[in-house]
């Protein structure tokens, strides 16, 4: 009953004592199982190349001693691995820092910024494709590192780094060939994003539609999948993707 | 759009770059961002509030924001501060932390507040001291539970559809609010409960005299009336006895429950004397077995939470009940028998042996103090009046930690249902602020397309109309119209998109996507120009005419023939007719809409940017892949 977690927290008030360091140092007498879950999550605090897996576990425990903390790498380093200047880092920091104050994204916070975006329409779908191919290393997150080289691609990447981006976007299963399933679910959550209160009124067959324009355009030996070479080179050649590309450049 | 999202402003831009290469018309001109951003400007502190300490202090806990290098990010150059946009107010606790080595809890600040603000300092929460550990979990218990109960009520809602005929009936006997006849019935049951038992107590009222003087209670004088007024009554509980098992979802546990006991027992004593009204012996039995009807009372308790909360706390002071009990006993067994040797000696007692003395030491601990039994002898009197000054602590004791435990679900309940009060309007403003934002673009496109139409037709005086937007917001609207054009749909409010439905529907146009030119003479449409809602004096006023006929994609051309033979579509000629019909076009009072693929902003506007003339080569590139949505276009 109640009076039972009381005790408990009783005597958890009574280890938490001043007389040690409290964030690094090993508390006296805890059980053996709170003391590795709570020295196996200072660690990733430590260093800059912070795992945020370790902690995910010890959910269960009444403490609840997780929120993942994950602290990205320096702020020379970003300069050196990204394209944007020292101040552009820190505008970008501090709002990633703001929504996810842990350090990192999951799917599910990364779903719910975007979607603060589309009020009218449901931008999950997009919102996961997009997640998927921010999360470079597919660990379910998108630390901060990841997120600035994504962005550094598009907003200031050369246009082919840009469409390689796009395309590794759309190759759903990264195999390196965009196919008409894999198309079709991008183009349907695009379309998702509109909502139901459009002009002229979303039909059923739109998406599928715009994918064979989309197809009949890029895949010149027409086999059925896009490649890399085939999107770029298509690309390449329509002036409006080109324009649109640019659009980019003064985003930040 | 929340303001603490438009950080995040640039990201969704950038992420836009998965639209462009399957839009099939060019994106239209982002705003202009005319003035350095000034966020790298704020100045660093913590809102406003400066704060001093060593940097040592500061490094004391490495693994925290403060202490690492992770501060640089909020750092400032000009005015050589950090600066935090966060609470000062928590920041303080933060920053005494580093100082102390304590962690404190403000008993004023909201947990979850005080748990964001740990969470961006980097502080484990688990570090608080003991001086303010008990209060911070509690706050923490509290808010869980109050999370739980949203999730817990969202989840009720959500499995509103698809639910048997059985499963329904048994939400409507739990819930009565769920449905009108659930609520007919719970009342219905409930007026017969109470028929029931004022029945029963009236049945041993005595009402009248019979001439063999002798006083009759009215159960016997109308013992027809009675009776039928109790098979009515039993009859209702046993349709809805057998009705709930019928709909329980689990049958056993249902009949082990104590509510379905109490039915049983509550019905059980008709049947039974039914069945042995002639029997003499066991009638005797049967009288007694009537006392269980007045268990239909506890049947109430489905109808009162006050009830059942009584009920619940009952089961959960089980423990302080067991103890008061067992002190009670032990009391009692403890001056009944020096009672009883200290009255041993008098004579004429009526502590005839110590179980006899038990009900005089109940009597007198309790305060009650019938007399019936009192002490005679000194050794006697002053035993017991040890006994009644015992007796009033013993008691106290529990009693408290038994009303403190009702008190506390009683109000939980309360808060429950206040709670779920606040709901809807919760979910109220979320939806007033959704319809909010999207009216915003909605507004802003309408002022946009006014502009341009007001550049065209030459009436600078007219621009006091529109209204200035902040960067965010205008950027926010470029990367909706980016979608709009990606998929060649906009965004329409609810009353249009009605009225548009009853349009079409009321229409019954062509349901192939190309219609053919003839039956559109007037119309010039591109796959790329905006619908204006407005008819006015807008230049397009012939637009919003062809919202009623068969458009129903905006990617369906229809090149106007009669006005402007020099646009004939033959594809070759494009490039070069397109960019002279262009410039006059624009001029010109009224607009034929732009040319195939040409967003309306940079044709309509001359001063535009260099886009149309690069465009239109790369436009008619575009016709031929993009097929069947387009109208066939022939040289007029």
């Amino acid at each position: 009953m109640r009076g039972q977690a009381r005790k408990e927290s009783l005597s958890d008030s009574r280890d938490l004592d001043g007389s040690y360091d409290q964030l690094t140092g090993n508390p006296p007498r805890p059980t053996k199982k709170a003391l590795k879950q709570r020295f196996l999550k200072l660690l990733p605090c430590c260093g800059p190349q912070a795992l945020p897996s370790v902690s995910e576990n010890s959910v269960e425990d009444e403490f609840e001693l997780s929120t993942v903390c994950h602290r990205p790498e320096g702020l020379d380093q970003l300069q050196e691995q990204t394209k944007f200047t020292r101040k552009e880092l820190q505008v970008l920091y501090r709002g990633f820092k703001n929504e996810c104050p842990s350090g990192i994204v999951n799917e599910e916070n990364f779903k719910q910024i975007y979607s603060q975006f589309f009020p009218q329409g449901d931008s999950s779908t997009y919102a996961t494709f997009l997640f998927n191919a921010f999360d470079t290393n597919h660990d379910g997150s998108v630390s901060f590192e990841d997120f600035v080289a994504g962005l550094s691609v598009i907003l200031r990447g050369t246009i082919d780094d840009r469409l390689n981006w796009a395309f590794n976007l759309y190759d759903l299963n990264k195999d390196g060939f965009i196919t008409k399933e894999e198309m079709l679910d991008i183009m349907k959550s695009i379309y998702d994003m509109m909502g139901k209160y459009t002009y002229p009124a979303l039909r059923e067959e739109a998406p599928r539609e715009h994918v064979e324009s989309f197809f009949q355009k890029m895949d010149r030996n027409k086999d059925g999948v896009v490649t890399i070479e085939e999107f770029i080179e298509s690309c390449q050649k329509d002036e409006n993707i080109m324009r649109s590309m640019q659009l980019f450049d003064n985003v930040i | 759009m929340a303001a603490g999202v438009a950080a995040w402003l640039p990201f969704a831009r950038a992420a836009a770059i998965g639209w462009m290469p399957v839009a099939n018309c060019p994106m239209p001109l982002a705003p202009a961002d005319k003035n350095k951003r000034q966020d790298e400007l704020i100045i660093l502190n913590v809102s406003g509030r400066r704060f001093q300490t060593w940097r040592t202090t500061l490094e004391r806990y490495p693994d925290t924001l403060l202490g690492s290098t992770e501060k640089e990010f909020f750092f400032n150059e000009d005015t050589k501060e950090y600066f935090f946009d966060r609470d000062p107010e928590v920041f303080r606790c933060v920053l005494n932390f580093y100082r102390t080595g304590k962690l404190h809890y403000p008993r004023y600040e909201c947990i979850s507040a005080y748990d964001d603000e740990l969470a961006f300092y980097g502080i484990l929460p688990e570090i608080i001291g003991d001086c303010c550990y008990e209060e911070y979990k509690d706050r923490k218990r509290e808010n869980a539970e109050r999370l739980m109960d949203d999730n817990d009520s969202e989840n009720n809602q959500e499995s509103l559809p698809s639910l048997s005929f059985r499963q329904t009936m048994w939400r409507a006997f739990e819930n009565p609010h769920t449905s009108t006849l659930a609520l007919v019935f719970y009342y219905v049951t409930g007026f017969f409960i109470a028929v029931s038992v004022i029945t029963n107590v009236v049945e041993t009222v005595p009402c009248g005299t019979v001439p063999g003087n002798k006083e009759l209670p009215c159960g016997e004088r109308y013992a027809v009336a009675f009776f039928c007024l109790d098979t009515a009554c039993v009859m209702i509980f046993t349709v809805e006895y057998l009705l709930r098992l019928f709909a329980a979802p689990s049958r056993y546990r249902f009949i082990r429950s104590v509510m379905s006991i109490i039915d049983v027992v509550a019905i059980m004593p008709y049947y039974i004397g039914l069945v042995m009204t002639n029997n003499e012996d066991v009638s005797g039995a049967f009288v007694t077995l009537r006392v269980f009807r007045v268990f239909r009372i506890f049947k109430f308790s489905r109808h009162s939470q006050g009830l059942r909360i009584l009920g619940y706390t009952l089961k959960s002071c089980a423990s302080e009940l067991g103890f008061l009990l067992f002190s009670l006993t032990m009391a009692i067994i403890i001056f009944a028998t020096v009672m009883f040797y200290a009255e041993k000696g008098s004579s004429a007692s009526k502590f005839t042996s110590i179980p006899a003395s038990f009900w005089y030491t109940i009597v007198t601990m309790t305060t009650l103090g019938y007399g019936d039994m009192v002490p005679k002898t000194i050794a006697g009197k002053i035993f017991g009046s040890i006994c009644s000054l015992s007796g009033v602590l013993v008691i106290a004791l529990p009693v408290p930690v038994i009303v403190s435990n009702f008190s506390r679900i009683y109000h939980q309940n309360q808060r429950a249902d206040k709670r779920r009060a606040q709901k809807k309007a919760r979910l109220a403003r979320i939806r007033v602020a959704k319809t909010g934002s999207s009216n915003a673009y909605l507004h802003s496109k309408r002022n946009g397309l006014l502009n341009e139409a007001l550049e065209l037709t030459g009436s600078p005086e007219d621009e006091h109309l529109t209204k200035t937007t902040s960067l965010i917001e205008s950027q926010h609207h470029h990367l909706l119209h980016c979608l709009e054009k990606t998929t060649n749909h906009e965004f329409i409010d609810e009353q249009m998109f009605e009225q548009n439905c009853m349009e079409s529907s009321m229409q019954n146009y062509p349901s192939t996507r190309s219609p053919s030119l003839s039956s559109h003479p007037g119309l010039t449409t591109s796959c790329c120009s905006r619908r204006s809602k407005k008819t006015t004096h807008l230049p397009n006023s012939n637009l919003p005419a062809t919202r009623l006929r068969s458009m129903q994609e905006l990617s369906t051309i229809h090149i106007q023939g009669s006005e402007q033979p020099s646009l004939t579509t033959s594809r070759s000629s494009l490039n070069l007719k397109a960019d002279d019909g262009l410039r006059p076009n624009c001029k010109g009072s009224q607009i034929t809409t732009a040319i195939i693929s040409i967003p309306t902003p940079p044709a309509l506007t001359p001063e535009g940017e260099s886009r149309p003339p690069p465009s239109s080569p790369g436009s008619t590139t575009n016709i031929p892949p993009i097929g069947s949505n387009i109208v066939k276009v022939s040289a007029l």
